[in-house]
C-alpha cells in the first residue's frame, strides 16, 4: 500500500460527518483537518475544546474516549499539540482531535466532565509537559515525585536528566 | 531550570489524609506498595468506615521508567525491545502493536506468512497472560490449587515462546516488515500438541471454579462495573466486555490479519468479578480456537517484506553481495527514516485496548511514541467497584481488572 499524501483541505474533507457536523455546530471551533494514512485529525480552538467533545459524545456518537496524550513541537509556536483520539463504537470509527497551545503557558479546559477517563490522562500530561488543565478535580504529579522540577517529557529536557 | 532540580528522597504524597473533624468514623488505610495482591507496586490509599471503603486513591508511577522518553532518542527497530519491557505478561502482544504502527507509517505490506505466525503468537500470548491473570487473581483470594495449574501451561508456553525467539520473556521477535526469524523445525508441531491439550486443562480450571460455592460467594456480586460507568471511564477489554458491552477491536476493527480468522466473542451481562472471569476462561478457548486456525492455514513463503532500506539482509546475502552489505551498516548504524506523519495503531491486548501512537518527523528516530496501556486507564475503575463495598473485596477488584503495573507507569 503506497503512502497518498495528506489532504488538508478543509472543503475537500467535508464528506466526512464529523468534520461537516463540527463545522455546522461552529466553524469558528474548526481551524483545519487533515487526512492522513486514513486516520482523520481535527484541529479545535482551544476555548472550544469541552464543548467540541461534549458535542461529539452527545451527537455524532464518539461516545469513547481511548486515549489523550501530548506532543511538544519546540521550538515552533505554538509548541504543545494536545491529542485527543475518540472512538465510537456504534459507527467502529476513530477520530483525533487536536489542540495547539502556547509554549509560555499552556492552559487548556479539562475534559473530565466529558469523560472521567481524562483524569489519569490529563495528570500525567501536566506530570510530563508541564500542560495545565482548569477544572481537572486533581491535577497533580502522578508519574514523577511530587517534588519534581521540570517536566520530563518536553524536547528540551534531556535524555539522561539533569545530573 | 536550576542545575540541580532533583533534592531527592521524596515519594508521591497522596491526597487522602485523616479528616480532622471529632466526629468523623472514618480513618485512612494506606494499601502497598508492597501488597500481596497489587502484582507489582502499586499503593493504595483508602478511607475506610469500619469495614466498609468509603474512598479509594491509587497512588501509582513507583515502576515509571520512562519508555516514552527513551524512545525518541532510539532508532525506530530499536524500541522494539523496549515494548516488551511495558508488560511482561505479552510483549509480543506489544511488539504487535508497535511494529504494525510504524509499518503503517511506512506503507509497508507484510508477507501472509509473518502476518500468521503474528496471529498465532498473539494467541498464545493472550492465553499465557490469562493463565498468570487466573492464576494469580485466583490466589489473592485464597484459592492457590488453581495457581498452580496454571503455571505449568504457562511454562510450556513459555517453553515455546524460548523456542522461536530463544527468550522466556523479552522475546522481541517482531520486526518492522515482518519477523526476526523463520519459524525453527518442529516449532508448529510442538504448537500444535499444546493447542491439543490445553482445552482439557481449561475444562480443570474451571472445575476447580466455576461451580465452586466458595469462589461464587467470593466473586459474585462484587466490584460491580455498570456498562456507563465503564464507557464513561475508559474501560476496554474483558473488564468492559464483562459488563454486558459487546466490542473487541479483533472483530469490530480488525488489524494485523484478524479478519481471517472465526472466533466469537464471550460477553456477559453482570458486571462483577465472576463475570470477568467467566469471560476471560471463554477467551482462552476461542484464543486456542485460532491458534487452530492458524495452525491448520499457515501459509509458506517469505517472513520478511522486500524493502531493503528498512529491513535488516539476511546473513547470507550480506556476506555475498556488496550492495546487502551496504544496507546492513547503514540501517545498523543510522537507522532508516519513516515519511513524516502519525498514526494511532490500537490492538486488543489482554487487558483491553492497547494504543501506540507514534508521531514521525522523517528521520530515522520517532518523535514522539505514546503508549495507551489499557491497565493505566482501567486503574481509574478501582474507585467505582469499591465505594461502599467491604474491604476484603478490595482484593478481589484489582485481581479482576488484571492490571500489571508495567504497564501502568511505563
Amino acid at each position: 500500500m503506497p503512502l497518498t499524501p495528506a489532504i488538508t483541505d478543509l472543503e475537500q474533507l467535508k464528506s466526512r460527518p464529523a468534520v461537516s457536523s463540527l463545522m455546522a455546530w461552529n466553524s469558528a471551533a474548526v481551524k483545519g483537518a487533515k487526512l492522513d494514512r486514513d486516520e482523520l485529525s481535527i484541529y479545535i480552538d482551544s476555548p472550544f475544546i469541552r464543548d467540541a467533545c461534549f458535542f461529539l459524545r452527545d451527537q455524532q456518537a464518539f461516545n469513547f474516549m481511548s486515549d489523550l496524550t501530548c506532543v511538544d513541537l519546540h521550538p515552533l509556536n505554538p509548541r504543545f499539540e494536545v491529542i485527543y483520539h475518540l472512538l465510537s463504537h456504534s459507527r467502529k470509527e476513530r477520530m483525533r482531535l487536536k489542540v495547539q497551545l502556547a509554549g509560555d503557558d499552556p492552559v487548556l479546559e479539562s475534559i473530565v466532565p466529558v469523560w472521567p477517563a481524562a483524569n489519569f490522562f490529563e495528570r500525567e500530561i501536566f506530570d510530563l509537559f508541564g500542560v495545565r488543565f482548569l477544572g481537572h478535580p486533581n491535577l497533580k504529579r502522578i508519574m514523577m515525585p511530587d517534588d519534581w522540577k521540570g517536566f520530563p517529557l518536553r524536547k528540551d529536557y534531556p535524555v539522561e536528566g539533569y545530573r | 531550570m536550576p542545575d540541580r532540580p532533583y533534592h531527592g528522597g521524596s515519594s508521591n504524597v497522596a491526597t487522602l489524609s485523616p479528616s480532622s473533624d471529632p466526629n468523623s468514623h472514618t480513618m485512612v488505610l494506606n494499601m502497598g506498595p508492597q501488597h500481596p495482591s497489587t502484582h507489582g507496586v502499586l499503593r493504595l490509599v483508602l478511607e475506610i468506615d469500619g469495614e466498609n471503603v468509603v474512598r479509594m486513591l491509587p497512588d501509582i508511577g513507583f515502576l515509571h521508567t520512562g519508555i516514552e522518553k527513551t524512545c525518541e532518542a532510539k532508532f525506530y527497530q530499536q524500541v522494539v525491545p523496549l515494548t516488551d519491557r511495558i508488560d511482561y505478561l505479552c510483549p509480543m502482544i506489544n511488539n504487535q502493536c508497535y511494529v504494525l504502527a510504524v509499518e503503517k507509517l511506512l506503507g509497508l505490506e507484510i508477507p501472509a506468512r509473518a502476518v500468521w505466525v503474528r496471529v498465532m503468537l498473539a494467541e498464545l500470548q493472550r492465553i499465557s497472560s490469562h493463565l498468570v491473570w487466573l492464576g494469580t487473581s485466583a490466589l489473592d483470594m485464597g484459592a492457590m490449587t488453581v495457581f498452580l495449574y496454571c503455571f505449568r501451561e504457562r511454562e510450556d508456553l513459555l517453553r515455546i515462546y524460548e523456542m522461536v525467539s530463544g527468550q522466556r520473556m523479552m522475546t522481541s521477535y517482531f520486526r518492522i516488515g515482518g519477523l526476526a526469524l523463520d519459524l525453527p523445525i518442529g516449532f508448529l508441531d510442538r504448537v500444535k500438541k499444546f493447542a491439543s491439550t490445553f482445552e482439557e486443562k481449561v475444562d480443570e480450571y474451571e472445575d476447580l471454579l466455576t461451580n465452586n460455592p466458595i469462589w461464587r460467594q467470593r466473586t459474585r456480586d462484587v466490584a460491580h462495573l455498570s456498562a456507563e460507568d465503564g464507557i464513561a471511564l475508559g474501560a476496554s477489554g474483558a473488564t468492559l466486555r464483562a459488563s454486558g458491552v459487546d466490542w473487541d477491536l479483533r472483530r469490530d476493527m480488525p488489524y494485523g490479519g484478524y479478519e481471517n480468522f472465526k472466533f466469537e466473542v464471550p460477553v456477559r451481562q453482570e458486571g462483577d468479578v465472576y463475570a470477568r472471569y467467566l469471560c476471560r476462561v471463554q477467551e482462552m478457548r476461542q484464543s486456542i480456537r485460532i491458534v487452530k486456525q492458524a495452525l491448520e492455514g499457515m501459509p509458506s513463503g517469505p517472513i520478511k517484506a522486500n524493502a531493503p532500506k528498512v529491513i535488516l539482509p539476511e546473513r547470507e546475502k550480506m556476506k555475498t553481495q556488496m550492495e546487502a552489505l551496504i544496507y546492513h551498516f547503514k540501517i545498523v548504524t543510522e537507522g532508516f527514516s519513516v515519511p513524516a506523519g502519525e498514526v494511532y495503531q490500537a490492538i486488543e491486548s489482554p487487558r483491553g485496548e492497547m494504543g501506540y501512537y507514534v508521531v514521525s518527523d522523517g528521520t530515522a528516530k520517532p518523535y514522539r511514541v505514546h503508549m495507551r496501556s489499557p491497565s493505566f486507564v482501567n486503574l481509574q475503575l478501582l474507585n467505582t467497584m469499591c465505594e461502599g463495598r467491604l474491604i476484603a473485596d478490595v482484593v478481589a477488584a484489582i485481581g479482576s481488572i488484571d492490571i500489571v503495573l508495567g504497564e501502568v507507569d511505563r
